[in-house]
């Protein structure tokens, strides 16, 4: 994806960057903040008078592996960061996916991106997501002030967490220069139980004895027999039939251990085989970065329920139209492809079978049409609604920091009938 | 340590403010008289006793909204109390605000398995859930020490730990949904049984932002299977840096032990005399290693940790060999702060975290304060997450000792920042470490975090006078100040 020929500015310190944004709150000019842009077809389509980017803020400034922490400058490459805490056994335990084939764009992700966005891949259930791991961030709100919250430590309750609210903002309250994050150790082997033939239903069942047994799973995923073909693993993609997978992770006769007892477990549902280090890795991968729906194209959701009614939400989606899934996270996360071309990225359908208040579903991959008059984030309750508005206020009084990027502003596509 | 100057014109008006309340709740649940006040008085930080204007005890979500609209309608201040087992006066009464206890509240409202999790009202006590899911093989993980006492939605207010948070989390870690009520009277719900919601991780700063941002009415918390196994180890150092370079080894192993938790010679002394619980006194620092999880798992570790001791010059270690020796082990650091209180007429329990390798040079300077001020110093750590607590020994009827301990805690505190760490670790902020804010926060930081409270609480009537030091008024802090006005960015690179 190439940015539009407006001006683009790169600010190389925080200070530079308080001036920036001091100039377009005085100057009433709107600010889209990127770094390297692989996230810019996340969320609502936005045009702006002026594009800031990150990239030039990079760099890690803290690594204390004994102390499970890292600082970096937001626009460091993910890749950058991964491969200095590789050196040392260690990890981003959310697991960042990388979206990047699955959106159509080559863009390296950044540590500012992962965090904006709040993105967690299939360790998500049991290790949490961005926003249990951010431990510290310097910003720049919408006013043009540096603001900083949190800290370098893993235990800290001082003051209100706004950690948590910057991650997942997508850039819209304040811009993050500087962010500590808490690192965790790799666990020494991984091997994940497969399971043959069972339907959706069935699945859901399976995956919630693995989850509620003492074997500490770390992913729990569906493929339904559809899907399995495209998957660059040989066991899953000749299984010829639907695959759930489970994973363990850790010491390695910790890890023998629970894979022979989960296999004892799950046997009578199916026929069991194994993945080991490198497939299962490459597996995992397949499973966070969507990889099933690259190829083909459609709108793409992201749906968040409770597991217990995955089986179900699903049932009702393919009974209006015409659309392939699989689970993650145990069927917590139910990744959709729909068929053809819905103008209103089948909004209709995905959340008329969500319950009211019981999850959301969020457009992940659409037009830049589509992302322009349909809401892609699940519509909120009034009061709730407001209370977010509210925030915004207090951080972007002057709506200049990717103003619309998570909200629809004009023109909204109604989702009911 | 100051509170804001009661609004005497709140105070004249309270015969029609209970009549108000009793009109919303049965009469019965409103607490006039002094000696039912007396009650409420304080929280787990006794040395701060305020008498509440009222207490009202609600027992639904409908009566608190009710609650809330009329005292925001009225301009009446609200002080939100679980249990009162706050360790930082999260809970003080204030002279013109009604106390609003939660206890009545305390319901399972569902155990939903499927979905591992538990949905519960605000006063069920943290053990509670615990218990309500234990004969079917889950437990809620955040433990706080007063955890048989403490409740859910005061945990979720102050965000708690407890020695399993290293590797579990925190409640902020553990919590999938809120209902809370707003100041206004708005009854809103955040997350659900369902993870990450789109927009603002509004639940994600509710959680542990101490009472300042709305009433929560009901939580749903996830449980985890109970590890089917669990040993300890007891190791002994002739110094602390040893045990900080044994914990700093076992992490740079790739391992996370379940709890991890130093204590200081001290300490140990005075556990040792109150419970026996064998451990060496030749030591300056032990360590309490519990590995669990899978047999398999905690078999293997136990014998890692044990060679990483010994690589680290560890004098003596055991490690448990059953239930009932690890038990043992844990009673004496359960114990630690009643000992304590055994040896000294009162103490003091500080609460800052710092990044783990400062550990030696912070205790060096404690002992040099411990001796400027006459006061001693026990202390108790979580290893792990470099969460310090340190208990200044004193009498407070030993005039002006109170002062003094308040004066060397704060001390404690702004060496903690100074090294890199914070104010708390767990305990939060609340009237007690109120006044510290600045040595950590700009007050810009400080402005923005009470941004954030005007967006929720406008009037500002919701647990005043707690966390932030300096109270602005939200039309003050809503301007927006512009300099200049012209382009000041002429260098910037730019295609």
């Amino acid at each position: 994806m190439s940015f539009p020929s407006t001006d683009i500015l790169y600010p190389t310190d925080s200070a530079e960057l308080e001036a920036v944004i001091g100039d377009a709150l005085a100057n009433h000019r709107s600010l889209e903040i990127v770094c390297g842009g692989s996230k810019r077809a996340l969320g609502q389509a936005i045009t702006t008078d002026q594009i800031v980017s990150l990239s030039e803020l990079t760099g890690i400034t803290l690594y204390e592996p004994e102390e499970l922490v890292l600082t970096a400058r937001a626009g460091t490459p993910l890749a950058e960061i991964e491969a200095a805490l590789e050196e040392h056994n260690q990890q981003l335990a959310f697991e960042p996916p990388d979206w990047g084939p699955l959106l159509g764009t080559e863009m390296a992700q950044s540590l500012g991106g992962i965090v904006a966005t709040n993105l967690a891949g299939p360790r998500r259930f049991q290790a949490g997501a961005v926003r249990d791991h951010v431990l510290g961030v310097s910003m720049v709100t919408g006013r043009g002030e540096a603001v900083k919250t949190g800290g370098r430590v893993v235990k800290n309750v001082t003051g209100y967490d706004l950690c948590k609210l910057i991650s997942g903002s997508y850039g819209t309250l304040a811009v993050a220069t500087d962010i500590t994050v808490k690192v965790l150790p790799v666990g020494e082997k991984t091997r994940t139980v497969l399971i043959a033939g069972l339907d959706e239903a069935d699945t859901v069942s399976v995956m919630t004895k693995a989850l509620s047994s003492s074997y500490d799973v770390s992913a729990a995923a569906f493929l339904p027999c559809d899907l399995t073909a495209k998957s660059g693993v040989s066991y899953v993609s000749g299984a010829a039939s639907s695959i759930t997978a489970i994973r363990v992770e850790g010491p390695g006769p910790s890890v023998e251990a629970r894979c022979l007892a989960l296999r004892e477990l799950l046997g009578a549902h199916g026929d069991v085989e194994e993945l080991h280090f490198h497939n299962s890795h490459r597996f995992w991968q397949e499973i966070g970065n969507v990889s099933p729906f690259v190829e083909e194209a459609g709108q793409v959701w992201r749906v968040s329920v409770p597991p217990s009614e995955a089986a179900a939400l699903v049932q009702k989606i393919q009974n209006v139209c015409d659309a392939e899934f699989y689970f993650d996270w145990g069927g917590g996360q139910i990744w959709l492809r729909l068929a053809g071309d819905h103008n209103d990225g089948g909004a209709k359908f995905v959340r008329k079978a969500i319950k009211n208040g019981g999850g959301h579903a969020t457009l992940i991959r659409a037009s830049e049409d589509v992302r322009s008059c349909v809401e892609v984030f699940q519509p909120q309750a009034n009061g709730v609604k407001a209370l977010n508005h509210r925030v915004k206020q207090g951080f972007d009084p002057g709506n200049i920091l990717n103003p619309g990027r998570m909200e629809l502003l004009i023109g909204t596509v109604s989702d009911a009938d | 340590m100051e509170m804001p100057e009661p609004d005497a014109a709140t105070i004249a008006r309270r015969a029609s403010i209970l009549d108000e309340l009793r009109r919303i709740v049965p009469a019965a649940s409103v607490i006039a008289e002094e000696e039912g006040l007396r009650a409420y008085e304080c929280d787990g930080l006794t040395a701060y006793r305020q008498l509440p204007l009222i207490v009202v005890l609600p027992e639904t979500t409908e009566q608190i909204s009710r609650i809330l609209r009329y005292c925001n309608e009225a301009g009446v201040k609200i002080v939100p109390r679980g249990a009162g087992t706050s360790l930082s006066g999260g809970a003080l009464p204030l002279a013109d605000a009604i106390t609003l206890g939660l206890g009545k509240l305390n319901q399972i409202v569902e155990v939903d398995y499927s979905n591992r999790c538990v949905v519960a009202q605000p006063g069920v006590t943290n053990l509670a859930i615990t218990q309500a899911v234990e004969d079917d093989g889950f437990y809620y993980a955040p433990d706080p020490s007063s955890q048989i006492a403490c409740t859910i939605g005061g945990n979720v207010a102050e965000n708690s730990g407890g020695v399993h948070c290293l590797k579990y989390g925190l409640t902020t870690n553990n919590l999938l949904g809120v209902e809370m009520v707003l100041m206004d009277g708005e009854i809103i719900r955040l997350g659900g049984k369902h993870l990450d919601a789109g927009g603002y991780d509004l639940m994600g700063v509710v959680t542990g932002s101490e009472g300042l941002l709305g009433v929560i009415t009901e939580v749903t918390v996830r449980i985890l299977t109970k590890p089917p196994a669990a040993r300890a180890l007891l190791i002994g150092f002739d110094s602390s840096e040893a045990a900080g370079s044994c914990v700093a080894a076992i992490i740079g192993a790739g391992i996370i032990p379940g709890g991890m938790e130093m204590m200081d010679r001290p300490a140990i002394h005075a556990v040792e005399d109150f419970v026996h619980a064998g451990y060496p006194l030749d030591v300056e620092a032990i360590l309490i290693v519990e590995l669990d999880g899978p047999g398999e798992e905690v078999e293997y570790l136990v014998g890692r940790v044990d060679e990483i001791a010994h690589a680290s010059g560890a004098i003596s270690v055991r490690a448990s060999r059953d239930e009932e020796e690890r038990l043992l082990f844990w009673a004496g650091r359960k114990a630690a702060f009643p000992a304590v209180g055994r040896i000294s007429p009162d103490y003091y329990c500080m609460d800052g975290t710092i990044p783990r390798h400062k550990l030696s040079e912070v205790l060096k300077r404690m002992a040099e304060a411990s001796d400027r001020y006459g006061l001693g110093v026990a202390n108790v750590f979580h290893a792990g997450d470099g969460n310090l607590h340190p208990l200044i020994l004193y009498d407070a009827n030993v005039p002006g000792e109170l002062e003094k301990a308040e004066e060397f805690g704060a001390e404690i505190l702004t060496l903690c920042v100074e090294v890199g760490g914070v104010l708390t670790g767990e305990h939060g902020v609340g009237v007690e470490k109120r006044d510290l804010m600045e040595t950590m926060f700009t007050e810009i930081d400080l402005m923005q975090q009470q941004r954030l409270k005007c967006a929720f609480d406008p009037a500002q009537l919701l647990n005043p006078g707690k966390v932030f030091p300096t109270l602005h008024r939200c039309a003050e802090l809503g301007r927006v100040h512009i300099q200049g006005g012209e382009m000041r960015f002429p260098d910037l690179p730019r295609f």
